[in-house]
Formats: C-alpha cells, sequence, structure tokens
C-alpha cells in the first residue's frame, strides 16, 4: 500500500530481544573485578595498579596485532581482552617485572585465544594459560610475595604465601579482608565475594559453580583433617571459583556439567594442595577441568524434551 | 469494529490442503455462505463474514512465502445472512464432526490445525484428558484473555460438548496467574459444571513464555511429555484454544460460521492498542486505522506475537482465521543487530523449553551432519524463539534450528 513510505523491515522471529548483548556482559565483568582491583591497590600499592595496566594493555595490543595479521574483523570492542588482561595481573604478584606480565598478556592472547579462533573458541582460560606459561619461566618473579599494607615499590617487603610456608600465620579476620601474602587480586576473598554477588544479581555467571567449587574444597580439606575455613580463604580459591571457573568459553555450557566441572575444581585443587609438590592448585585444576569440558559436556547433554534417555548415545 | 467495505479471503487459512474457491467473479454471497473448500480431509472450508459481490478472485502472497488463491468481496452494506447458516442438527458422532468441519473452525491460538481433525485423533478411547489452552501464547496478546472475561459460559458449555463428544474425563482450563479475574471467573463456572467422572477445573500457570505451547502446556497440567515426534493425543490429550472452544458452543447454537475473529492489536506504532473484533479477511490496515492509526511511521508489521509472528511486507494483507494480534513496531522497536561469534553463555541452552543444546546444533548443521542432527533433537525444537531472544551475541538460533529441520526433513531416508 501506498502508506509506506520506506519498505517494512522483515526479519525472521523472534522480533524481541532480551537487550544484553557480549559488550554488556564483559562490562557486567569488569565491574564485578573493580572491587578487588581496589583491595589489590590498598593492599599491595599502586605498583599492583601498574601490573594490572600492563597486563590489559599488553593483552589490547595483542588482541588488535593478531587480528591485523589474520586479516579478521576487530574484536577489542567485545571488552574480552580487558577481562583477561586483569584476570592474567590478578594472577600474578606485585613485583612482576612489567615485561614479564607483559608476555603473559601475549600468550594468553595470542597462543591461547586467538590461535584458536578467538572468543568462544578457546579451550583453556587464556589469563590462566598465561599465567601457568610465567610460572613454569619465571618462578623466581612469580613468588616474589609483598607482604601486604608494607608500603610501594621499592620499601616492599617480600615474604611467602600463608599455603606455602604451611603454617597458619593470619589469622582468618586477615585472610578474609586480604591481609596476607599472595597474588596481587586473589587474597582479599571480602572484595571477591562483593564481584561474585554483582556477577549474580546480574545474571552474568550462576551462583552454582562458585558456591559447589568453594564448597567442595571445604568439605574435602574438612575430611582430610585441616582447617576449611582456612583453606577456602586462601591461595586463589576465591578467585578462581568466582572469575574463572565461570567464564563461559571453557566451562560446560549446560547445567548438569557445570556441576560436575565445579566438583571437579574443588576435587583437584584439593588434591593438589595436598599431594601435589606445588603449594597452590587452584590454576591446574581449573585448566585441567577446562580440557575435559567436551567431555563433560558430552556425558552430561540435556535430553530433548519427551525422549527417554537411553543407555547409550 | 464496523463490516469493512471489502474483504480478501485467503483459500489457505489452516494447516493442510488449501480451498478451491466455490463461486465465480460476479456472483452474490452472503453472511455466512461458503466461498472456499476443498475435498482433502485435512482442510477447512472458508466462509464470507459479509453479503456482497465477488469483486475477483486473486492470487496473494502470504507471509512465509506460500501463495494461494483468494477472493475478493465487496460488501453491499447489507449484511444479509446465507440460507444455510442454523444451528447443526447433531445425532450421532459423524455429525458432529461434520458440523466442526462445516464451522471452518481451525486452532485458533496460532497454528490453525483444522479442529474436525484434531478432534477425531486415532485412537479416541485413549482420550481422557482436555485441556483448553487460556495461557496466552505470546507477548502483548489479551486476545484469549478477553475471550475469558466477555464469553466465560460459552467457553463452559464448549467444554462440555468436547468433553461428552470425547468422553474425556477430565477438562483443565489452563490460565497464566498474572490474569486473576479470568481464574476467578472460570473457577466459579467450572465448580457448577463439573461432575464426578466429568470433572472440570481451572489450573493457574506460572506466567511465563512459552507457557502456552502445545507440549509445555500438556506437561504443566498433566505432567505427561509428548515424545518428539507425536501428537497430544498419543498422550491421551486434546489440546483446544480457549476462543476456539467457545466458538463451537457458538456454533452448535447458531450455526454461524467462523467469520470474524477478536485481534490483539498493539505496538509502539499503534495510536491507540486494543483488541477489536474483526471480519475474516479485512485488510490490515482497516484494523490499523480503525486502532487510530499509526502515531508513528511503522517500520515493522507483525502478524502473530513477537515471539513466533511473521514479518508483513505491506499492510494490505487480510486478517486470516488462526490471527489473534497484529502488531506493528516503530524504528527503535525494528532495528537488528548483527550477529557475532558464540561466547558459549549457555542463555539459549537455560531458555529451551524442549532442553536442546542450540551450539552444538548450530556445530553439526555447519556440518550437514543429519545424523547427529536427529540425535540432539532438532525436530523437537518448536521455534518459541527463547534462545534468540537471550543470545547475548544476537545469533540467529532460531534460523539455524529452521535450517538444521529442512536439512533433516530433506535428507534420504535411511535404509532399515
Amino acid at each position: 500500500m501506498a502508506s509506506m513510505d520506506k519498505p517494512l523491515i522483515i526479519t525472521s522471529s523472534p522480533h524481541l530481544h532480551c537487550g544484553m548483548n557480549t559488550r554488556g556482559v564483559m562490562a557486567d565483568v569488569l565491574i564485578a573485578m573493580l572491587p578487588a582491583t581496589v583491595a589489590s591497590v590498598l593492599l599491595f600499592g599502586w605498583r599492583a595498579l601498574a601490573v594490572e595496566l600492563v597486563c590489559v594493555a599488553s593483552c589490547m595490543a595483542s588482541e588488535i596485532l593478531s587480528r591485523l595479521v589474520m586479516k579478521r574483523e576487530q574484536t577489542v570492542g567485545d571488552l574480552s581482552c580487558i577481562v583477561t588482561g586483569m584476570l592474567l595481573a590478578f594472577n600474578l604478584p606485585a613485583t612482576m617485572p612489567f615485561w614479564q606480565a607483559a608476555l603473559g598478556g601475549v600468550v594468553a592472547i595470542v597462543v591461547a585465544k586467538q590461535m584458536f579462533g578467538g572468543l568462544g573458541q578457546n579451550f583453556v582460560n587464556p589469563a590462566l594459560a598465561g599465567r601457568i606459561v610465567l610460572m613454569a619461566s619465571f618462578p623466581e618473579s612469580m613468588n616474589n610475595w609483598v607482604v601486604p599494607l608494607s608500603g610501594t615499590g621499592a620499601d616492599a617487603v617480600t615474604a611467602a604465601t600463608p599455603l606455602a610456608d604451611g603454617a597458619a600465620s593470619y589469622s582468618l579476620g586477615e585472610m578474609f579482608f586480604g591481609i596476607r601474602g599472595g597474588c596481587l587480586g586473589e587474597t582479599c576473598a571480602m572484595a571477591l565475594i562483593l564481584g561474585g554477588v554483582y556477577l549474580v544479581l546480574r545474571l552474568v555467571i550462576s551462583p552454582a559453580v562458585p558456591l559447589i567449587y568453594i564448597g567442595t574444597v571445604f568439605v574435602l580439606s574438612w575430611l582430610m583433617g585441616e582447617n576449611p575455613l582456612y583453606q577456602i580463604l586462601s591461595g586463589g580459591l576465591m578467585l578462581g571459583a568466582i572469575f574463572m571457573a565461570t567464564d563461559y568459553t571453557t566451562s560446560p555450557i549446560n547445567k548438569a556439567g557445570k556441576v560436575v566441572f565445579a566438583v571437579g575444581c574443588g576435587l583437584l585443587t584439593v588434591l593438589i594442595r595436598q599431594f601435589g609438590s606445588l603449594p597452590e592448585g587452584v590454576s591446574f585444576a581449573i585448566v585441567i577441568m577446562n580440557i575435559l569440558v567436551p567431555l563433560i559436556e558430552r556425558a552430561t547433554r540435556p535430553v530433548p524434551f519427551g525422549r527417554k534417555r537411553r543407555a547409550k548415545d | 469494529m464496523p463490516t469493512p467495505e471489502k474483504i480478501i479471503l485467503a483459500m489457505s487459512q489452516h494447516l493442510g490442503a488449501p480451498c478451491t474457491p466455490t463461486v465465480k467473479v460476479g456472483d452474490t454471497v452472503e453472511v455466512g455462505q461458503v466461498v472456499g473448500d476443498s475435498d482433502k480431509p485435512v482442510s477447512a472450508p472458508v466462509h464470507s463474514g459479509i453479503s456482497g459481490k465477488v469483486a475477483a478472485i486473486t492470487e496473494l502472497l502470504l507471509p512465509g512465502g506460500r501463495k494461494t488463491q483468494a477472493v475478493v468481496i465487496e460488501s453491499d452494506g447489507e449484511g444479509r445472512v446465507h440460507e444455510s447458516v442454523k444451528p447443526p442438527v447433531i445425532d450421532n458422532h459423524e455429525d458432529f464432526l461434520r458440523a466442526v468441519r462445516a464451522s471452518g473452525l481451525v486452532g485458533l491460538g496460532g497454528a490453525g490445525f483444522p479442529t474436525h481433525i484434531k478432534l477425531n485423533p486415532r485412537d479416541v478411547d485413549a482420550i481422557d484428558t482436555v485441556i483448553v489452552n487460556a495461557a496466552e501464547c505470546e507477548p502483548y496478546i489479551t486476545a484469549d484473555y478477553r475471550e475469558c472475561m466477555e464469553n466465560s459460559w460459552d467457553i463452559v458449555s464448549g467444554v462440555q460438548s468436547v468433553m461428552e463428544f470425547l468422553d474425556a474425563s477430565r477438562v483443565i482450563i489452563a490460565v497464566e496467574r498474572n490474569k486473576p479475574a479470568a481464574i476467578a471467573e472460570l473457577s466459579k463456572i467450572a465448580r457448577g459444571v463439573s461432575s464426578p467422572g466429568r470433572e472440570v477445573r481451572v489450573k493457574s500457570l506460572p506466567a511465563r513464555y512459552p507457557q502456552g505451547a502445545e507440549k509445555v502446556l500438556i506437561q504443566a497440567c498433566t505432567g505427561r511429555r509428548v515424545p518428539p515426534g507425536k501428537l497430544p493425543s498419543d498422550v491421551g490429550c486434546v489440546v483446544m484454544n480457549v476462543t476456539s472452544v467457545a466458538f463451537l458452543s457458538r456454533y452448535f447454537k447458531t450455526g454461524m460460521p467462523l467469520i470474524d475473529k477478536r485481534l490483539t492489536v498493539d505496538g509502539s506504532a499503534i495510536a491507540y492498542p486494543k483488541n477489536v473484533r474483526v471480519t475474516v479477511g479485512t485488510p490490515i490496515h482497516d484494523v490499523i486505522a480503525f486502532c487510530g492509526g499509526a502515531k508513528r511511521e511503522i517500520r515493522k508489521l507483525l502478524m502473530g506475537g513477537p515471539m513466533m509472528g511473521l514479518a508483513l511486507m505491506d499492510d494490505t494483507l487480510p486478517v486470516l482465521k488462526q490471527n489473534n494480534a497484529i502488531l506493528a513496531f516503530a524504528e527503535e522497536d525494528a532495528r537488528t543487530f548483527p550477529a557475532s561469534v558464540c561466547i558459549r553463555c549457555g542463555r539459549c541452552v537455560e531458555a529451551c523449553p524442549m532442553h536442546l543444546v542450540p551450539p552444538s546444533i548450530a556445530a553439526a548443521y555447519k556440518n550437514a551432519d543429519v545424523e547427529s542432527l536427529e540425535k540432539l533433537g532438532v525436530m523437537t525444537c518448536m521455534e518459541c524463539g527463547c534462545c534468540s531472544f537471550s543470545c547475548p551475541a544476537h545469533r540467529y538460533i532460531v534460523q539455524t534450528m529452521r535450517m538444521g529441520k529442512d536439512l533433516v526433513r530433506n535428507a534420504p531416508k535411511k535404509e532399515n
């Protein structure tokens, strides 16, 4: 009919959308990391912020350059590389030499993410891949902990982490507020939980994964005669459970799979902590479970409505 | 709304074989007269809703790409009723089915499945439950709610006819919880007509999409799950739209076939959104004009709801029997977004009422892997749109599902 000036827009149904987009999801994750970022600066001084900025800059540059080299469209706008940069920094000590931190960012983005096809395609968490490469390459820098609240830069006093020296030299209260040695984003449980609650409220993550992961560690370490509260507040557990085991790409897509994944992460964390030669097991536990995701998904695939679950699919 | 000056009656307003016009250009027709019919079993006749002259028999491109013949009738404004319009005489089962067919009734919830086929399942003895679907099928639409409020007695008497005809022991009228007035109204009447062995009750369900989808509704009401590729009758159920049931009861009383339909007219471009009773075949621009016209430029026009409705190319198309909504959206609601990569967030998996895993299906489709597509249950998809709605990457998930289904349908059948 002539009343139409412009042709009508024809699209396939549905014609409504929830309004959420990838960039918004990533922005929410960044917002959720703000409390822990503030805590890192308060606890470990301005050098913590500097490490964070270096990691983010390195990740952004790696993302832009690798997409350029591969002649693919630029994806820096989806903010996912900034999330990776922040997570990587959270997993490094505040004393990390800048060039090593930057190298971690290159490994995370170029090797772990873009070489496998970019966002949504990587099979391990890029930030953890970066951390593990740095741990293997520069063990000394990676174990150079700053005693919190001890000043910044050159005056900073270094010390061992609670898990490494084995002794409960910090009170539980100190552990909760992050007043302990450790990576710059992992120590302040309170800030991490605050971020986690934000992510749950914004429907970005389901609370199941962090709760089951932390719960598994709690129960198992209690069974093994450890102080369970001490275990869940130490190391990178809070950071790993809230921000890394919930990574979309490297965790199972279905509910039942997420449960299996979280239990597996908890089990491996406790096993590595108790029996491994490493003081901390969170990053390896998550990376190992990342690799098992396709198998978990296949085993826990939901049955289409009305169909019977068969013994063998 | 008042009788239109011209109606366009598509010969295919139902699932199944299209009708052939039974009138010629220049013929005089009256209200309730059959203008199109088919000798195929799965079909339903089309009746004129006005009296006047057949002006043309043209071809119409329906949304969705099907072409059909259409009878164009110009009104003489007299509204003479055809002699065939009289209450049907029903003595037995065959009479009942014949009357239902003659009424032209199709599933008014949107699918348009001929009712006389639905009421004639292979194993009628196995049917113990009739579910009356008053769970509005999609957001925006309130046409069935108005039926509940305005014609609750028709609903209940229609329910009784169907229950007796099918010899079903219970009828469940399913209403969403956000319509307390309808629940109260229907419960009051249902209590009065319920008797031992002939139970009629109202079930209130959570108000969420797609509560009105047949399989979802059956599970919510009875706990039974219809297996893929099976029909509700395979689990002892017949599901009928509430307006269809009410119509049946009116038809048995008056003999007036299906010539009008209540529509929800809404959307950001409509001046006065409302529910209107429209003669089937009325051009959509007349309906919009009756609702105050467009207050803003219409950029997207939908026949049906926002989740499953079809986008129209122009507003000259006529209202069909199974339409329950016309939605007209302004620019900001018609925008489209480019799809970005899947981030595996799992929102689509969470959203799917059929428990499918869309990313796996998309991967199987990309590989043209028919076997995996079948195994992953692509044929169970009812295209409700929940996955695409919730996808932060704006991926075209529903389209991929449709193409996956096509791939399975067109694949050579496996030899057993």
